[in-house]
């Protein structure tokens, strides 16, 4: 079973961005819901949650209605309120945005329904009858997660390994805590794991302790949902330092454990995706005077997404646009403690500008440049193919390999947790359509 | 699960929710749609001899920016050939076996009620329905509320209903009467196997105010319509009480007005409906409307520890008396909850200008303070708070034996000195 949380976690002092909804508020909220034809949020939903549907049961007072109509599409219907890019989901494609009335608050009504869900313990699923058949689902994370409710709906009976000492994937180590906690993502886990019959060994990491012809010749079938790997870094000098780290492993340890900040000045992200925006956004948060994101192009091509960067800018997150970092360097000789971050211009086309050097202090480095692709865990192991590192599959999961499917940030280079869900629950489907098919033994 | 069988005047549904007959119930295309939603029943567009209509024929009351509170139509019975519409009913009862037709009739002679009632039967209606409610236009040509409103006429037609029909025939009565128990009764004493209620209310919905013509405008013309939509509903609950808990009348009731989702018909169910019919709510948002009813329908039964629609019908006829049998010395005041209150003054207002001036600001806060001495609990603040549950109205034990108005002038029982009559 998965190991309890520590109880000092410097996450904990972040509070909920977005408040919640109480009943008065969710009952205005959901009235104003129009309740659309051939709705354009459904459509933005890679779940497809009934979302007009589960709004209206709120109107009418039946949260528990509510709750079932968003955990039948998605059981991660919790922590997908709380974390999903609603702006440029569900809520950015609202009818309302082609008025000048704001759009429906669609992730607040949907944490208002599945929190009374879990506040209640409402129960909505059970497994279904046993099939006989074994799946093994490498990873814990969202992915796995989706994909094993989903096959115990159907029957069959689920074995997940996890690498780490929690399950969650980064729902529990990677996302940023003023959406949603750690603690959160564990109970979203013991949701899912409340249907029955799914195993959990965690500390496992396949392809260490346990080989992939094993897996292949104990289970019927198995669900590769093993996410993205660890940070990709910049190969510059001085990236040995100390302070300096990966982002997405910083906010892991942030996350799960404690960390020091009390003599950091000034820090430094490198990035200009999400995860350089959630870092910059923690690291302040937590306290920090001065946070400066150094990002190669403008701002109008930033990866991260708009409405993050506008909440890093209010926080007073600076960046240097059109940058590139060359160096890092301890600040003083004989320390191996990272003090400097040298930078350069670039111009529009990413060359470096000449006689553009520039120089930053820091006191921590983050870099978040991307992750790498766990993909070499399957090299070698025909039929599994990669295209720019990312395993190849059907929209049902199936990947070149019988009996082998896979879904999830491994599967789609790495988008978010709602489309983990979604992939995972499709994979399951098209698992149990081969079962049915007699496709497995 | 819980099981939403009903059953009215022998007309089983699976669920207690029917479309009434009106546009949603026009054609089998659309009722076939219907049930493959989830709706019980459909009681088909009312059938007669097919009329023409006005093109500009529906209107929507706003009430405080809610489009559609209120709606009114001037359309008539069905325009489409009878015909057409047998062969409908005939295709979608063969589609849909156990989800009942109610076949909805408007004629004048016996005759023609006898040759419809044996054509509908024959096309597989699982019930007839008089259409005695329509307001407008068919009235005038002596049918629909002209009909309704004349116990007589309304007992004679029943009866040659009951005559040519070999299934359940419910009357639907119309509102536009001071009184609805006479017309029950009539329906009654005609045979009637239940009663639908209610039609729409005569209405002028709204004028346009710059060319100086009521809504809605045919040309610059327009005529009288009916009222219906969630803003009926408190009239139409009134009426089915008033039926259900009549003791000489005691027929099935199928309940209509105003429906728009599980609570509303809930409401209907618990004063003596044991189904209820629903027609604006769909115009305006569709059929899809039905599955938060079936879902929210089947939670409240199961946390009120129900296993069936039919332990809560007319649940709360006992709880609707008389005025003269309320207890006088019942009292109750406002409680302000300091920690919810926003500070919004509108219970301030409300008592000074529209109750008993006992709501008063405070100094240094924005927090009111209720004089208890002086309320007397009418519940005005409570209504316009915009926070639930800040407000409360709390029972005062005065230490007053009940006593009602009946008592206190039968027998002399002593009423509490009255508050706030000075
Ligand atoms: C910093 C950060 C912030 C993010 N914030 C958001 C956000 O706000 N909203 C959002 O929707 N998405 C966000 N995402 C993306 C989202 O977290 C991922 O898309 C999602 O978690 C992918 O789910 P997954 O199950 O595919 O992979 P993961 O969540 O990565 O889970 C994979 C699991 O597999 C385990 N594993 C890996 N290899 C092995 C092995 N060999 N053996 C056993 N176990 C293994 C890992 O330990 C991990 O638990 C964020 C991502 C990052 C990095
Ligand atoms: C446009 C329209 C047409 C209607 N046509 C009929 C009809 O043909 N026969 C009938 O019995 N009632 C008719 N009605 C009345 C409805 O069946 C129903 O009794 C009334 O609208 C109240 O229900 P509601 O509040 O759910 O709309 C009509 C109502 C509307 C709005
Ligand atoms: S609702 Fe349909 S029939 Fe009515 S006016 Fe609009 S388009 Fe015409």
């Amino acid at each position: 079973m998965a190991a309890p949380l520590s109880n000092h976690r410097s996450e904990a002092a972040f509070e909920d961005f977005k408040l919640p909804l109480l009943r008065d508020g969710a009952m205005a909220e959901a009235t104003r819901c129009l309740f659309c034809h051939d709705a354009p949020c459904i459509k933005a939903c890679p779940t497809a949650i009934d979302i007009p549907q589960f709004i209206r049961k709120i109107a009418s007072d039946n949260v528990h209605g509510a709750a079932k109509t968003i955990f039948e599409s998605n059981i991660l219907g919790m922590s997908c309120a709380r974390v999903c890019p609603v702006e440029v989901l569900c809520v950015g494609a609202c009818v309302y945005n082609d008025t000048e009335q704001p759009p429906i608050a669609i992730g607040k009504l949907q944490r208002y329904a599945t929190d009374r869900a879990y506040d209640e313990s409402w129960k909505f699923f059970s497994a279904g009858p046993n099939s006989g058949k074994r799946v093994a689902l490498i990873g814990g994370g969202p992915a796995s997660l989706a994909a094993a409710h989903e096959l115990r709906r159907l029957g069959h009976a689920c074995t997940i390994l996890e690498k780490r000492a929690t399950l969650g994937g980064l729902n529990t180590t990677g996302v940023a805590p003023y959406k949603m906690r750690a603690d959160r993502s564990i109970s979203e886990v013991e949701w899912v794991l409340s249907i029955g019959g799914i195993e959990v060994r965690t500390n496992v990491t396949v392809g260490e302790q346990i080989t992939l012809a094993q897996l292949e010749r104990d289970f019927d079938a198995v669900f590769i949902g093993v996410g993205l790997g660890a940070d990709t870094m910049l190969g510059i000098p001085g990236e040995t330092l100390g302070n300096v780290h990966g982002a997405v492993e910083w906010i892991e340890r942030m996350k799960l454990r404690a960390v020091d900040l009390s003599d950091v000045r000034r820090a430094v992200i490198i990035g200009g995706g999400n995860t350089a925006l959630d870092a910059a956004r923690e690291v302040r948060g937590l306290g920090v005077p001065r946070v400066t994101m150094v990002y190669r192009g403008r701002r109008e091509v930033m990866s991260g997404y708009a409405h993050e960067f506008a909440a890093a800018a209010n926080e007073g997150v600076e960046v240097e646009w059109q940058a590139a970092a060359t160096a890092l360097r301890n600040a003083r000789e004989g320390t191996l403690r990272v003090g400097t971050v040298s930078c350069t211009r670039l111009d529009d086309g990413r060359r470096a500008i000449a006689g553009s050097a520039f120089e930053l202090d820091a006191d921590l480095v983050l870099v978040a440049i991307g992750q790498a692709k766990l993909s070499a865990l399957f090299d070698g192991f025909e039929g599994i193919t990669l295209d720019h590192g990312r395993i190849r599959t059907d929209t049902d999961g199936r990947t070149g390999r019988a009996r082998w499917y896979a879904g999830g940030d491994c599967q789609n280079g790495g988008v978010e947790v709602v489309n983990a869900a979604a992939e995972g629950k499709a994979a399951a489907r098209g698992i149990d359509a081969d079962f049915r098919r007699g496709g497995a033994r | 699960m819980i099981d939403l069988t009903t059953n009215t005047a022998g007309i089983v549904s699976p669920n207690p929710f029917w479309l009434a007959s009106a546009p949603p119930a026009n054609s089998g295309l659309q009722i076939q749609r219907a049930f493959e939603a989830g709706w019980g029943g459909a009681v088909w567009k009312t059938l007669g001899v097919p009329i023409q209509n006005v093109s500009s024929r529906f209107a929507g009351h706003t009430i405080h920016g809610v489009q559609g509170a209120g709606f009114t139509n001037i359309e008539l019975i069905t325009d489409r050939s009878l015909e057409v519409n047998l062969k409908e009913i005939a295709e979608t009862k063969r589609l849909f076996p156990r989800n009942p037709i109610i076949v909805s009739l408007m004629v004048e002679t016996e005759s023609a009620w006898r040759e419809i009632i044996a054509q509908s039967i024959d096309a597989g209606a699982d019930g007839i329905e008089l259409n005695f409610g329509c307001p407008h236009g068919m009235c005038e040509r002596g049918m629909g509320s002209a009909v309704g409103q004349e116990p007589a006429v309304n007992e004679r037609i029943t009866a040659w209903a009951k005559k040519y029909s070999t299934v359940p025939v419910l009357v639907k009565l119309t509102p536009n009467v001071s009184d609805i128990v006479p017309h029950g009764l009539a329906a009654k004493r005609g045979g009637a196997d239940g009663v639908s209620l209610i039609n729409t209310i005569k209405s002028i919905i709204a004028v346009d105010i710059d060319r100086f013509v009521p809504e809605p405008r045919v040309g610059n013309r327009s005529s009288n319509g009916g009222y219906c939509g969630a803003a009926v509903k408190p009239i139409a609950l009134h009426m089915v009480a008033a039926l259900a808990r009549d003791s000489r009348f005691g027929l099935p009731i199928s309940g209509i007005g105003g429906v728009t989702n599980w609570r509303d018909a809930v409401e209907f169910l618990v004063l003596g409906a044991s189904t209820v019919q629903v027609c604006t709510e769909v115009m305006l948002r569709g059929y899809g409307i039905v599955e938060d009813m079936i879902d929210g329908l089947a939670r409240y039964l199961e946390t009120h520890g129900c296993h069936s629609v039919s332990e809560i019908v007319g649940k709360a006829i006992p709880a609707y008396s008389e005025w003269g049998d309320l207890d006088l010395n019942y009292e109750t005041v406002a409680k302000i909850n300091a920690d919810a209150c926003i500070g919004c003054q509108l219970c301030v207002v409300a008592c000074h200008d529209g109750a008993h001036q006992c709501i008063h600001p405070q100094e240094g806060t924005r927090v009111p303070r209720v004089d208890e001495s002086e309320c007397v609990g009418c519940n005005l603040c409570q209504i316009v708070c915009p926070v639930s549950h800040c407000i409360e109205m709390v029972q005062v034990q005065n230490g007053h034996t009940p006593a009602t108005w009946n008592q206190h002038i039968t027998t002399g029982a002593t009423l509490r000195p009255k508050k706030g009559a000075h």
